[in-house]
């Protein structure tokens, strides 16, 4: 009795979880929660949001209505108990719905199909019967040619005075459905193997130097496990204009004191070492840094040296006489429209220009302004070029730092999603029982075809299609009584 | 040749294409019904003229800047699918694709007088909310062909569940018998608050200068009438708003005779409604959600940060899955799945403009 009882329980908790009923309580619960935390401002600090339920509940309640909020863990929602834990009874069901119905949709697909008494062909959800004077073989003959040439496979089985052909096509339809609820549990662990055993940090990284640590968002320290070396950071605008077409930085790795790669990086091409990825997601300038100008000179027809200055050094272009001396950098080098004077009007190296003071022999000293992405403002006279390659080593390069074994899951249940939403809904688990006998008994008479069968999905069409083996029939069988 | 010549003739035609489409509801004339076909048709091949003049423009754009990059890589970088205006553009080219593919296949136009005004509402929407229509050069985050794709089968998608949201309103006034029933007060208020919304734009967009035009969205949205800084007007306008609404409940079962006298039938709505589906979930799960995770994760090293636009899209996912699973396995029907039918594309318009114009509004999310 008490075995009996404790045995329903199972049985009713195994079916809430495994029902729809759950699944689309689930849905609407999910999907209205998500609401709130694309409101609220996520993991943002409290004066912002409570800047923000001020416009909704007035000045004097929004601290207390926080201070609600975020016990409710509106704040971090994504993560909060309540939410991982809907997320939780969301896998809960789909695993035990899955576990729970297959079994049914393997037998059937697993079992083979058998041939139906004429009078339950009438019965199923498309039926057709049609009339051909003509002999039983003949008529068989044609509907062989026709669900041959459109791939259905069929058997044959045989009576006194009928024939029938039953077939199908498109058996593994019915595992659409469940390749779309498995993809969806391996992106769900996918996510968890990244959250338990990945990282995600930030690095940012002067020109010229080396780290083997990243940093996590609260501050802690990442272990590399090896180093890398930032050799440049470099923005490239669209020529005319400061829009940004790539930021480009070019890092080397360094393990075991050897240099074992180089790359240089953009947005959407990031660096991949032992399972560690370095992408490009920010960068600027070091605050005070002092770096190194590095210049390619070429005389008139000669060949190009390329020079690494400090600022105020100097140099001097082989064979000419010229000398020259870096006496100024502005970043982003603009005229005062007001005052006529040369000055920088931004932070960022978005048009850095060196001043390099010249002495030619036979002219007056002069200073004249050489930038870096207009490479016309280097041409000396006698036909001498200066070409401002860099200032080496007063940027950073900001780089993301990510580690994600469980990236693997997400892209394999991606392709399987993408695969199961396929089959599910373009491909139908077709069934057709065709029934050929003679009208009376001993092979006389005219055939009477009886056609029945069902699908998984969409019937008009299939209807269509049973009406079109029909009519290709006709045609052929009478084709062939011409002869 | 100018492309935006060939978008004017084209709007043009898709609205002269609804109008001329309600006149054979109203007429039922088989001419009027062929004008109707043949102005969107025209249209249709003006915009496709129109995109593939931009494309091939942006092209000349994107290679003037580098000249290293190869044809395959260049046409996928200048594809007109990168800023708000050009992904609208191409919604409406889809919504129009798969209209006109309906129209053929059930061999009957009255739909069309619910899916033309969605493209013509978008179009309208382009044109007042001031969206930058200058081929912009693409920043480097964009510069990757998941993007591109994300894009295009994304807004296949959406374009596929305007469909069905066009055949679920047809839908909901068809099966009405009386104003009282819930469904359709629902129906009015949606319907009503789309035309209320453009119409106000509408408003802003006249009472403003062609320089302030460009800034609609961001600062001046809806500020002539509802956010008026005057109490009065916002007052007002809510009164007018709400009179709209009853005036659109009072009268809209009217186009339940006029369906109905063109062989329209529930049977039809519901079939094209769940169809489109079919087709738009695919789309926007492998689209939308997968090809944006991939991006992502290419791009910033992650593929899921809940930040409002990918919430916002999980939530648009989660109510066309409930969708599937209340038809297919608890097996819901008619007025009940209509209404997740429309309420999925609000949720979309809501991803792909209310993130942007409301959420980001609130406070200072980036205009992604
Ligand atoms: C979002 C995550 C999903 C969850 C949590 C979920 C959950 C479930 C559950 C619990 C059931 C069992 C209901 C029952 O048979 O009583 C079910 C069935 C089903 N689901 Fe999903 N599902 C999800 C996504 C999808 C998607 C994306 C599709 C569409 C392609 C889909 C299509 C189906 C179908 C067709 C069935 C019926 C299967 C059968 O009974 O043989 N599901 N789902």
């Amino acid at each position: 009795m008490e075995e009996k009882e404790k045995k329903d329980i199972f049985e009713s908790v195994w079916s809430f979880l495994a029902s729809v009923k759950l699944a689309i309580g689930v849905f609407i619960i999910i999907a209205f929660s998500s609401i709130i935390g694309t409101i609220v401002e996520q993991q943002a600090e409290p004066a912002k949001n409570i800047a923000l339920l001020a416009k909704f509940f007035g000045d004097s309640a929004a601290p207390s209505v926080y201070n609600v909020f975020a016990k409710l863990g509106f704040m971090d929602m994504y993560r909060s108990w309540w939410f991982v834990s809907f997320l939780i009874i969301f896998s809960i069901n789909l695993i035990v719905c899955t576990i729970d119905k297959f079994p049914k949709t393997w037998r059937l697909v697993k079992n083979p199909l058998r041939p139906l008494p004429e009078n339950v062909l009438k019965t199923l959800p498309v039926k057709k019967e049609i009339k051909f004077k003509t002999h039983i073989n003949t008529a068989k003959d044609e509907f062989v040619n026709i669900l041959n040439s459109s791939r259905y496979k069929f058997l044959e089985s045989n009576e006194e005075n009928s024939v029938q052909l039953y077939s199908q096509k498109g058996k593994f339809a019915r595992f659409g459905f469940y390749i779309v609820h498995v993809s969806i549990i391996l992106i769900l662990i996918g996510a968890i193997i990244g959250s338990r055993f990945g990282f995600g940090g930030f690095l940012n990284l002067p020109e010229g130097q080396i780290s083997d640590m990243a940093f996590a968002q609260d501050g802690k320290t990442i272990p590399l496990g090896f180093s890398i070396l930032c050799n440049w950071y470099d923005t490239k605008y669209y020529e005319g204009t400061d829009t940004p077409m790539k930021f480009q930085s070019e890092l080397t790795v360094i393990d075991n004191g050897k240099e074992v790669m180089k790359k240089t990086i953009e947005v959407n091409t990031p660096l991949k070492y032992k399972g560690i990825t370095f992408f490009q997601s920010s960068y600027g300038m070091i605050p005070n840094a002092v770096g190194t100008f590095i210049l390619d000179i070429t005389p008139n027809g000669g060949q190009t040296t390329t020079l690494q200055l400090r600022p105020g050094g100097s140099f001097e272009i082989p064979g000419t006489g010229i000398r020259g001396t870096v006496v100024n950098f502005l970043p982003a080098l603009t005229q005062d429209r007001n005052t006529g004077a040369l000055v920088s009007y931004a932070d960022n190296m978005v048009n850095p220009g060196v001043a390099i003071q010249f002495s030619i022999p036979g002219m007056q000293p002069f200073t004249g302004w050489v930038l870096k992405r207009y490479p016309e403002t280097g041409a000396l006279p006698g036909g001498h070029l200066i070409k401002f390659a860099d200032y080496h080593g007063v940027e950073y390069t900001g780089l993301q730092v990510s580690k994600d074994p469980g990236v693997m899951f997400i892209y394999i249940g991606s392709i399987l999603m993408a695969i199961g939403l396929f089959v599910a809904f373009f491909i139908s688990h077709k069934k057709i029982w065709i029934n050929l006998a003679h009208e009376s008994q001993g092979g006389k008479g005219p055939v009477r075809v009886t056609v029945g069968g069902n699908t998984s999905r969409n019937r008009l069409a299939f209807e269509k299609e049973i009406e079109h083996i029909l009519s290709k029939a006709s045609e052929a069988i009478e084709g062939r009584s011409k002869k | 040749m100018s492309s935006s010549l060939f978008f004017d003739i084209s709007a043009g035609a898709y609205i002269a294409g609804m109008i001329v489409y309600v006149i054979y509801l109203v007429t039922k004339s088989k001419t009027v019904g062929l004008a109707a076909t043949s102005v969107t048709i025209f249209g249709f091949v003006c915009q496709t003229i129109a995109f593939l003049t931009r494309w091939s423009h942006s092209y000349d754009f994107w290679v003037a800047s580098n000249p290293t990059s190869g044809l395959v890589e260049s046409l996928l970088r200048a594809a007109p699918l990168r800023n708000l205006y050009e992904s609208l553009i191409f919604f409406v080219w889809s919504l129009i694709v798969i209209h006109l593919l309906i129209e053929f296949k059930y061999k009957n136009r009255s739909l069309g007088a619910f899916v033309t005004p969605v493209a013509a509402l978008a179009l309208l929407f382009i044109d007042i909310s001031g969206t930058t229509k200058e081929i912009q050069p693409l920043m480097p985050a964009l510069q990757s062909n998941w993007l591109l794709f994300h894009v295009l089968l994304a807004f296949l998608g959406y374009a596929a569940f305007g469909v069905s949201f066009g055949a679920a309103t047809a839908y909901i006034i068809m099966i009405t018998e009386s104003r009282k029933e819930k469904t359709y007060i629902f129906w009015s208020i949606i319907i009503g608050i789309f035309l209320v919304v453009l119409i106000a734009m509408g408003m802003d967009f006249l009472s403003l200068s062609a320089e302030e035009r460009k800034e609609l969205i961001q600062s001046h949205f809806l500020k002539t009438t509802f956010r008026s800084d005057s109490g009065g007007v916002a007052a007002a306008s809510y009164v007018i708003g709400i009179a709209a609404i009853y005036l659109i409940w009072q009268f809209g079962l009217g186009l339940k005779k006029v369906l109905g006298s063109l062989a329209v039938t529930p049977q039809m709505l519901e079939d094209i409604e769940y169809k489109s589906i079919a087709i738009g979930f695919p789309l926007f799960t492998i689209g939308g959600l997968i090809m944006g995770a991939i991006w992502a994760n290419s791009a910033w090293g992650k593929y899921w940060s809940w930040d409002p636009k990918e919430t916002w899209s999980l939530i648009t996912w989660f109510v066309y899955a409930l969708y599937i699973h209340a038809r297919f396995v608890a097996g819901w029907r008619g007025k009940r799945v209509a209404i997740l039918a429309v309420v999925g594309f609000v949720a979309v318009i809501f991803t792909y403009l209310g993130v942007n114009l409301v959420l980001s509004g609130l406070h200072s999310y980036g205009s992604g």
